[in-house]
């Protein structure tokens, strides 16, 4: 745990740099404020009209789940990959098993071509 | 130095969580969730528990706080959202479940006992977890590839369902 | 713990930050410098005299001078954190980084894992940026930032294994210890083709991951005018941009750390031993991995006034068709040829 500690110190210090930082920047900074100024930027032109947070596409949704799926996927082998030379033969076919299936729906993705963006 | 330091830990994790409920703006709920999650990592790790802390990082703050994100965006929800259920119904409901869920975390936790003996800090490394997990536990492991499986089913399923709505802004003009 | 333990630890968290620094200061320079060669100008000329190397030290005292403007349609809260957390998520990976053989934050039993880890905590940073601004543009950026940065997560975890799985751990003091004795012990060279590959593949991936050309689609200037920090000013816009120049390093020092030797020489007789010396080792092995850092860096920057812009449909199809099976099946035959020659 105390390995730990230099993790927990610097984020500590950075946080207080940043602070100090924005402190001077207030401190020295104008702060000369009009309703123009503080419009969303597009590019000189006045925004257009409705909410900037629109709804997103389906395909982003699909993304990140995908991501969630492959991710826990590979946090299994790491552990594997640090022990897999104790484990020999029998651990390899057990990864095999596991990616194989893994693998069929890596393929059934593609497949159905969710991922093409059209 | 390291109770006070678990106090301080605990006491945000209890904030944020609660913060995650009360916030009614969905996507600083789900920030607010991610502060949870790191905390409870910082917890793994006073236990010990690296591994299973850096895991926690990344698949619940990393990985699923942008699955809820992506969600929130989809379903685009607004900050006043009216509820189907009013009145007096509600918040019966609400103390019904705390209720039950009080009641399932007193049967989980009956008959606990603090551990007595020196914890040994060296279960929570990569090594004895890789042991652990591809020998003693084999078939649990390979039946969560079978879960992850049925994950990307469910999504493919869900998606190739109906043809992406014309209305929604990112990706439909994107090629 | 005792004083000592502390000091250390301080000492080490200056060390890191004040590396941080400088190097996204020289980064910066060496940006303008080489976009400015390659398009056959001379770039910042006049600041601090010497081909302007005072540059982005004047950069940053005018972007301290700035006015901090917080849209009024803004999440303010929000708004103002992102900037935090994009920058401390990036300095935090940078405490298990190896630069020497003693000159490292900490030495953790998980290093390249905890590394992954709190890099990942970014995106939280960038999509509270570009969902707080309440700017199209901005959320748009966000969005993209997000989803490629994940997307690209998978194969750059994959790729990270096979070095791992020749050294059979996590920590990064060891990984760099096993290439010790010469480049052809570096390992980028172990198992050829297929560390190599892993390597290529981690390059290209690591790029997304900090959204450079090819895969700055989330900045990409001319639709998006800069993505998800379109709405910050002065110090808050100078915390995205230091975190960008310190992630473009991190990627690069991971890569020297796990492929490239880490600190170590290219030949041994070009080291000095840690018996004969302590401090000149260290400082021989620090030349070195910044070293190669900054060759992987000045790449970084060259591709960046080379390669055209992908689209987001070629992103995907890169990440989920090309990079994801090429890794997987890289690290079954990497594993296979393991266990197969271990016996």
């Amino acid at each position: 745990m105390i390995d730990y500690f230099p993790v927990l110190l610097l984020m500590v210090i950075v946080a207080f740099m940043a602070a100090a930082l924005l402190a001077i920047t207030t401190f020295i900074g104008p702060k000369r404020t009009n309703p123009d100024k503080e419009l969303p930027f597009e590019t000189g032109n006045l925004p257009t009209p409705g909410n900037a947070r629109a709804q997103f596409s389906v395909h982003y949704y699909l993304v990140a789940i995908l991501f969630v799926v492959f991710d826990v996927e590979v946090a299994f082998l790491y552990p594997w990959a640090v022990q897999f030379k104790q484990l020999g033969l029998f651990g390899l076919i057990e990864m095999l098993v596991f990616l194989f299936i893994l693998f069929i729906g890596w393929l059934f993705i593609i497949r159905r071509g969710v991922l093409e963006w059209k | 130095m390291e109770v006070a330091l678990f106090i301080l830990i605990a006491l945000v994790t209890v904030v944020s969580a609660l913060l995650v409920i009360i916030r009614k703006n969905a996507v600083s709920s789900v920030l607010f969730l991610v502060l949870t999650f790191f905390c409870l990592a910082m917890l793994y790790v006073m236990l010990g528990a690296q591994f299973i802390a850096a895991m926690q990082v990344i698949v619940y703050a990393g990985a699923i706080m942008v699955l809820f994100i992506f969600v929130v965006m989809l379903l685009n929800l607004g900050t006043d959202q009216k509820w189907e259920i009013t009145g007096p119904v509600r918040k019966w409901m609400g103390f019904g479940s705390a209720a039950g869920i009080l009641l399932i975390a007193v049967l989980a936790f009956r008959g606990m006992q603090s551990p007595t003996t020196e914890m040994d800090t060296s279960i929570g490394t990569v090594s004895s977890i890789g042991e652990t997990m591809f020998q003693s536990y084999v078939l649990p492991f390979e039946v969560a590839s079978v879960l992850l499986l049925a994950a990307i089913i469910g999504v493919v399923a869900m998606i190739s369902r109906k043809p992406v709505d014309a209305t929604t802004v990112e990706g439909g003009n994107e090629s | 713990m005792t004083w000592l333990d502390l000091l250390i630890a301080v000492a080490c968290v200056a060390g890191v930050l004040g590396f941080i620094s400088v190097v996204a200061l020289v980064a910066i320079w060496t940006e303008r410098k080489i976009s400015a060669h390659i398009h056959d100008r001379l770039g910042p000329m006049e600041t601090g005299g010497f081909h302007g190397w005072a540059q982005t030290i004047a950069d940053m005292v005018k972007l301290l001078q700035k006015e901090d403007i917080i849209p009024d349609a803004a999440d303010k809260p929000l708004f103002k954190l992102a900037p935090y957390i994009v920058l401390s998520a990036t300095i935090a990976s940078f405490v298990v980084l190896p630069f020497g053989a003693h000159l490292i934050g900490t030495d953790l039993n998980i290093g390249i894992y905890y590394l992954v880890a709190i890099s990942s905590l970014e995106v939280a940073g960038i999509l509270m940026a570009g969902w707080a601004s309440n700017n199209k543009w901005a959320l748009f950026g966000g969005m993209r930032s997000a989803s490629q940065m994940i997307s690209f997560e998978i194969p750059i975890g994959l790729s990270l294994l096979i070095p791992i799985m020749i050294v059979g751990s996590l920590s990064m003091q060891d990984l760099v210890g096993a290439q010790a004795g010469g480049f052809w012990n570096w390992g980028v060279f172990s198992h050829l083709p297929f560390a190599m590959i892993a390597f290529i593949v981690y390059f290209w991936a690591s790029l997304a991951e900090v959204n450079r050309t090819p895969f700055d689609l989330p900045e990409g200037e001319s639709e998006l005018v800069a993505g998800f920090h379109v709405e910050y000013s002065g110090m808050r816009f100078a915390m995205f941009f230091l975190a960008e120049f310190a992630n473009m390093f991190l990627v690069a020092g991971v890569a020297v750390a796990l492929f490239l030797g880490g600190w170590h020489a290219p030949f041994s007789f070009l080291e000095i031993s840690a018996e004969s010396n302590v401090i000149l080792h260290n400082l021989v092995g620090f030349f070195w991995f910044a070293s190669k850092g900054m060759v992987l860096l000045f790449i970084q920057q060259w591709l960046r006034w080379t390669l055209p812009r992908l689209r987001v449909d070629q992103l995907m199809h890169v990440c989920w068709k090309i990079f994801l099976p090429f890794s997987f099946v890289n690290v079954l035959i990497v594993s296979l040829w393991i266990v197969l020659t271990q016996s």
